[in-house]
């Protein structure tokens, strides 16, 4: 399975308990949906980091790398690379 | 405490059951397994089973007046009896027992309805006026006793618990689903709904009167707050704190008579420790204290428990609960709660009550009703620092204020402040809102509502938030907000959850009393009257408290966070192997029958808490909701047979 569709499987089922696809767009803010919190954000940096073997930062932990499948793709890309 | 039951007939030619009495009394054996007494006679049933606690000797019931035309059925304590007897005595009233329960039929005949303005206590009372053919149901001001009613074609049930109800009615209820939905927002349904169709209680506050096929309700009772600033109390703070001490002080006092000893409880905490400093250095009474312990290092306060135990010098127990102590007992629990519950912290409280009976206590006094009345819990620290914040909703500084809030919390790796401004952030820009404070809570709490299966969702008729706004009194936009906020904490949390799955019930479930001096109506009365900025200086929480008891309680307890309490929610019932009925309860079968839930997603949920990724709130309150929840529907739905009609006897009575 690649990066975003092992992420979307993720986010679908354990904060929108559902595997229907249709649920989030790729775009979609978590925020502004509203399923994720400041516990949310943390399970989803445990993922990230069980799953794609690196650390995330104090400093990285901002909307901006996290807050869509889209971008956090992008920020695991940029770490990986 | 005890438990009371009864049936009123309109038709006039009527008369109750005994066999029908009998069985709705025994289901609330639990609360008064000392004996049971019963008045029959046309159109009215009474029936009581008795704790013992004061005129142990004399006190059976019902009770009734000189000339037998008033009886009387209570579940309580007046804790003034002592001061009413004197005074009715002077008026000429004859009293043939010694208990508390015989004032309250001769302040009826005193003083018709008002009687119950008299009376300083916490109390559930079914009153039978037979000259007038009049019944009254009448419970305490902020709903410290529970009292449930239900009305079929001809006839009204009434009793201390539903269980009573249910046995009486005859068929299997069913589950109300917007009290579900408002017990999923709020903590429990908005009084006088329950999470029973067709099942109400008698509100906090007031009284129902049943007379020429009528039933009217009346308030007699509310917390009320200035509505202009100039009502505040406006003497120098000193001169308030020491008139707060001595209404504290006296409170407590009276709540210590009883011809059986009385013992406290001891979190660790401000408000208990300050209870217990009152006991042990304003009265004779030998202080014997009780608390609880925890394994989790997070949840556990036995060092600050330890710290008062050695400078009060009381005669101290603990009882340790374990995950499995929770996971045991959950069953129980909600066979005592009747009404689903979002975390596991009632468990342990039953675990304590128990433990307390097994000392041979039947009595104890608690810290409970301070956070409310002199505002101590966070949410009013949030409202606080929101409405702070909304009057300047752009300011990066003013959310920084946040990490004040919650110093308890591990938050290590929790830098992800945006998350936590937009948590808090909710609705920021409605500070005027009467339900301001509440709107994060109530907004993270209904989250476990998308778990409701889509059949569900369309048998809601009503919006929970609406019911909450409709049942506020109408000058709750002129009261200060921090005031709002008491209130709507006092009516909800506190009179819904804190003092009923969390109090009465639990205590009960073992045949013991609590009382709670901070809900003696004097000491609200007088706090409602001081200003805010003396309940919490800055972010100081009950300051006045602190400054007031200063002298009494040992200086580690007023400079230590607040600690909330709480219990292990998922852990309970996931580490090592789950309970069966974990399983059982959770299958697909099960949620698909009982309809509330949609089955997958629960699955899901099941799948993110085995591998270990559930550590929110969110999911931790889910587990708890809908297992509970679940429970509930197998007590009294499902095994309605076995446990409301048959004579075989259910494991939790």
């Amino acid at each position: 399975m690649d990066t975003k569709s092992k992420l979307r499987t993720y986010i679908l089922e354990s904060f929108l308990f559902t595997n229907d696809q249709n649920a989030l767009a790729d775009d979609d803010s978590f925020l502004e949906k509203g399923f994720i919190d400041s516990t949310g954000i943390l399970e989803v940096i445990y993922f990230i980091e069980d799953q794609f073997k690196f650390k995330v930062s104090d400093d990285e932990m901002v909307p901006e790398n996290l807050d869509s499948i889209n971008k956090i793709v992008a920020f695991v890309q940029r770490k990986k690379a | 405490m005890c438990g009371i039951a009864g049936v009123f007939h309109f038709e006039s030619a009527s008369r109750p059951d005994k066999n029908l009495l009998q069985a709705m009394i025994t289901q609330v054996k639990h609360r008064g397994p000392d004996g049971f007494g019963f008045h029959i006679s046309n159109q009215i049933g009474l029936a009581h089973s008795r704790l013992s606690i004061i005129d142990i000797a004399g006190g059976d019931q019902p009770i009734h007046n000189e000339d037998k035309t008033i009886w009387v059925i209570f579940n309580g304590e007046i804790f003034n009896y002592i001061e009413l007897r004197e005074q009715l005595a002077m008026h000429g009233h004859q009293f043939y027992t010694k208990s508390d329960t015989e004032v309250i039929v001769h302040l009826y005949e005193q003083y018709g309805d008002d009687f119950v303005n008299q009376l300083n206590g916490q109390f559930a009372i079914s009153l039978w006026d037979s000259k007038k053919n009049r019944l009254i149901l009448a419970r305490d001001r902020v709903g410290i006793t529970p009292l449930f009613y239900h009305l079929d074609n001809n006839r009204i049930f009434f009793a201390s618990e539903i269980k009573s109800i249910l046995a009486g009615m005859g068929k299997s209820p069913t589950l109300n689903p917007d009290g579900l939905d408002q017990l999923m927002t709020f903590w429990s349904a908005v009084s006088p709904v329950t999470v029973f169709q067709g099942v109400y209680e008698v509100s906090p506050g007031e009284m129902l009167i049943i007379e020429n096929n009528k039933i009217t309700k009346k308030r007699y009772w509310d917390w009320a707050f200035p509505i202009s600033p100039s009502e505040y109390l406006n003497s120098p703070e000193n001169d308030q704190l020491d008139q707060l001490r001595d209404i504290l002080i006296n409170a407590t006092k009276i709540r210590l008579r009883a011809d059986v000893p009385v013992g406290a409880y001891l979190s660790g905490g401000l408000d208990s420790t300050v209870i217990s400093s009152i006991i042990h250095k304003y009265s004779d009474a030998n202080l014997r204290t009780f608390s609880l312990q925890f394994n989790d290092k997070e949840l556990d306060e036995s060092a600050h428990q330890d710290e008062v135990v050695n400078y009060l010098k009381t005669q101290h127990s603990s009882i340790r609960c374990s995950t499995s102590d929770i996971a045991e007992n959950f069953l129980a629990t909600i066979w005592h709660t009747e009404q689903p519950i979002l975390r596991t912290a009632p468990v342990p409280m039953k675990i304590l009550s128990g433990f307390v009976r097994r000392n041979n206590y039947k009595v104890v006094l608690t810290g409970e009703g301070s956070d409310e009345v002199l505002g101590g819990y966070d949410i009013f620290k949030e409202t606080k620092i929101r409405k702070f914040w909304a009057k300047r909703p752009d300011s990066s500084m003013r959310p920084l204020l946040l990490k004040r809030l919650y110093p308890y919390l591990d938050l290590s790796r929790n830098n992800a402040r945006k998350y936590l401004e937009a948590f808090f952030g909710t609705d920021i820009g409605l500070p005027e809102t009467d339900y301001f404070s509440h709107i994060p809570r109530w907004t993270t709490t209904a989250k476990v509502k998308e778990f409701f299966s889509t059949d569900f969702k369309l048998r809601l008729s009503d919006n929970a938030i609406s019911n909450m706004v409709a049942s506020l009194p109408n000058n709750i936009s002129q009261w200060h907000i921090f005031n709002r906020a008491q209130y709507i904490e006092a009516k909800s949390l506190m009179g819904g959850y804190l003092l009923s799955s969390q109090g009465d019930r639990m205590l009960m479930a073992n045949s013991v009393e609590g009382r709670f001096p901070f809900l003696d109506h004097r000491l609200i009365e007088f706090a409602n009257k001081m200003h805010p900025n003396l309940k919490m200086k800055v972010l100081n929480e009950k300051y006045c408290l602190k400054k007031a008891m200063k002298a009494d309680v040992p200086p580690g307890v007023l400079a230590r966070y607040k600690q909330p309490y709480r219990a292990p929610d998922i852990p309970a019932f996931f580490t090592g192997k789950s309970p069966d009925y974990v399983d059982h309860l959770l299958s697909d079968v099960n949620l698909k029958n009982a309809g509330y839930f949609d089955a997958s997603k629960i699955q899901l949920l099941l799948k993110k808490i085995r591998a270990g990724r559930a550590i929110g709130y969110k999911d931790n309150m889910a587990l708890v909701g809908v297992l509970s929840t679940q429970a509930w529907h197998d007590h009294f739905i499902t095994n309605y047979q076995v446990n409301f009609t048959d004579k075989s006897v259910n494991t939790f009575k």
